[in-house]
């Protein structure tokens, strides 16, 4: 568990092309570890699964991506910035270094195919050598992985269910033993119990295969249990990272805490559930300064002019929080808020 | 199986129905068969010839309707349509088998390839969207919105009557002996190109439309990213997963244009004077030889119901959500 395997250093992407675009992420650094979960949440809109998009190269147009670089560490310690390789390069480290598992389960997985066949041409694509004979042994190796018997390498994917098909998509992402995971929302379209299952499933495979995951969502409930950091993010920039500890007990960042306070804890005493007053700020009408100033309880004059930096807080902690009131020259006469301070 | 099974059943229900009012429509007419041609023939024939032109149509006998009906189906399955009025004494079915391979070989061959043409293009353009090749489409527009019959007459004037590169109208030299031979083959496919030129034409741009459409919605299904995602080439992700998809909608309409190839080409062979299926119906009709109109309504609803038996099952082949079991 050590060393960074995915480095993303000021991505910014631009939907709309012409003169006015709009900035859907304005300069998200962000690094995952060897082995690590890192959780990724925030409000539809945020721009969880544009990060996720543009950091391999697959954001549909109008998307841009405008600036920023995507270093990835592979087996044998090279760094490449995925934004900076060529086609060919690119689409020889696609799935073999970087593999994706989408929101959509359903519609994942090409229906006029045997998962069989969807399965291997992957590996097909990436070891032209191998038989038919061991693509198959591959194919129903992998499906046994996710708990699918092999007879259903023949199957087509509506006869599956919804569960059976992300768990297809899972073996499937799996089947070059990928360094990096990144999963958006992998579970949204299925019910609590297969949403836990598949999880486990995902958590129990990475410590037998060691691969680092991404995991988006905006079930933070979820990303305590599973996530070793979390990362908040904000119309379009993290505004807080931590480990997922830190991120539950005490966030930073009035935001994280908005959004923590918006589900009820499942130990510990009752208390009332707050949502965060107002809505997602509108990407095209950003303001100069804090894109949270609107809506947080404890705005300052500062907040409404200068756009706060992810960094340290001043107390030292390790972890970054991007926010005025945990600056270095938070003006004296502000009262700070306690529930921040925990 | 049972899938195969249950539509089989249901053409040959399909066929049996439309074979019996094929039967029935030509009863409820006015007038008979021998009247009428005897009025054709105005006064040519010998008034003492009705009685035997009675004998030759069935007509003396005293049948019931379901005998006509039994009778009508021993003869259809032995072959025989009866005789046209036009051609007196033709066979009718002479006559249709006679049309039928020049309507089947013209248009037949134009339609596939209007397909294969229209569809290729529109892959590479909805593959492409967004770039120089979107510009194409208002010219696919505009060909798919042009009257055919006003194409074709066009065709006639420039290339037939101007330029004089190909004959008007016919489908091979006059001059010769229809036989298996080099000289023969070539006379045909001379006079077949003007018509056959148009028919692509004025059909590729549908074909363009439908498979462009259907590309950009099918790249943006999740299918499509996640074959990206797992680093197949380019050329896999287009045929097996875009195109894959997008054409199983084209496949439906092309065997129902394949149904059309029989029935729809009326105007294009009045046009040319092109001697098929459509130039004998029409024919048949000016000249009211119900024979004969008959034996070719018989052909044309046979071949749509043979289009719609090949396009269920290529639809089933290629769409496995089609093939329910049970």
């Amino acid at each position: 568990m050590t060393g960074p395997v995915l480095e993303i250093r000021d991505l910014r992407v631009d939907y709309g092309f012409g003169d006015d675009p709009t900035h859907v992420l304005r300069g998200v650094d962000l690094t995952l570890h060897r082995g690590e979960v890192l959780g990724l949440a925030g409000e539809s809109g945020c721009g969880k699964s544009t990060l996720a998009y543009a950091a391999t190269r697959l954001l549909p147009p109008p998307g841009l991506i405008t600036g920023g670089e995507v270093w990835l560490t592979d087996r044998e310690g090279n760094r490449n910035d995925i934004l900076g390789l060529t086609d060919a390069q690119l689409r020889a480290a696609r799935w073999r270094d970087v593999a994706i598992v989408f929101q959509g389960a359903m519609s994942s997985l090409n229906p006029v195919f045997r998962i069989g066949r969807q399965l291997t041409d992957g590996i097909r694509a990436h070891r032209p050598g191998l038989s038919a004979r061991d693509l198959e042994a591959r194919a129903a190796e992998l499906l046994e992985m996710v708990g699918i018997s092999a007879d259903r390498l023949r199957a087509y994917p509506h006869q599956l269910s919804g569960g059976m098909r992300q768990r297809v998509m899972i073996a499937m992402a799996l089947a070059l033993e990928p360094q990096v995971l990144l999963m958006d929302e992998p579970t949204t379209a299925l019910d609590v119990v297969m949403q836990r299952q598949i999880l486990e499933q995902i958590m129990e495979l990475r410590d037998r295969l060691g691969f680092s995951v991404v995991l988006i969502t905006h079930d933070v409930s979820l990303l305590v249990e599973v996530a070793d950091r979390i990362a908040i993010m904000y119309a379009g920039e993290i505004v807080e990272e931590a480990t997922a500890a830190d991120v539950y007990r005490r966030p930073r960042h009035p935001y994280a805490h908005g959004l923590l306070g918006s589900f009820p804890p499942l130990h510990g005493p009752r208390r009332e559930l707050a949502g965060i007053p107002g809505s997602p700020p509108d990407l095209q009408r950003l303001a100069a300064g804090c894109p949270f100033a609107p809506r947080c309880p404890h705005a300052m004059d500062v907040c409404q002019q200068v756009r706060p930096v992810l960094g340290p807080p001043r107390t030292g902690e390790a972890r970054r929080v991007a926010c005025h009131l945990h600056g270095a020259d938070l003006p004296g006469d502000v009262a700070f808020p306690a529930e921040l301070a925990r | 199986m049972s899938f195969f099974l249950r539509r089989a059943v249901f053409y040959v229900f399909t066929a049996w129905a439309a074979i019996t009012l094929n039967f029935v429509i030509p009863r409820l007419l006015p007038g008979d068969p021998v009247t009428a041609l005897i009025g054709r023939m105005q006064g040519r024939i010998d008034s003492g010839a009705e009685q035997s032109l009675r004998v030759l149509f069935g007509l003396d006998q005293d049948m019931s309707l379901w005998q006509q009906y039994v009778e009508y189906w021993r003869l259809l399955l032995h072959g025989d349509l009866g005789l046209s009025f036009t051609h007196f004494p033709t066979p009718v079915s002479d006559i249709v088998a006679q049309a039928l391979p020049w309507t089947v070989g013209l248009v037949g061959i134009s339609t596939v390839v209007a397909f294969l043409l229209g569809t290729a293009v529109g892959t590479g353009i909805g593959w492409r969207r967004g770039t120089w090749a979107d510009s194409l489409l208002p010219i696919t527009t505009f060909f798919s919105a042009v009257p055919y019959f006003w194409l074709g007459l066009i065709a006639i004037a420039v290339f037939a009557v101007n330029l004089g590169w190909f004959p008007s109208s016919g489908s091979y030299d006059r001059g010769m002996v229809p036989t298996l031979s080099w000289e023969f083959v070539g006379s045909v496919v001379y006079y077949g190109t003007l018509p056959a030129l148009t028919v692509v034409i004025s059909s590729v741009s549908g074909w363009v439309l439908g498979m462009r459409n259907m590309m950009v919605t099918v790249s943006s299904e999740d299918y499509v990213t996640v074959a990206h995602a797992k680093g197949l080439s380019s050329r896999a992700v287009v045929v097996g997963y875009a195109a894959r998809n997008a054409i199983l909608p084209q496949v439906s309409s092309f065997t129902l244009a394949l149904g059309f190839v029989v029935g729809g080409t009326l105007v294009m062979e009045m046009v040319f004077s092109y001697q098929g299926i459509g130039y004998t119906l029409f024919e048949a009709v000016t000249t009211h030889d119900y024979p004969l109109m008959q034996g070719c309504f018989l052909v044309i609803t046979l071949s749509v119901l043979v289009a719609n038996l090949v396009a269920d099952f290529a639809y089933a082949a290629l769409d496995p959500r089609t093939r329910q079991e049970g």
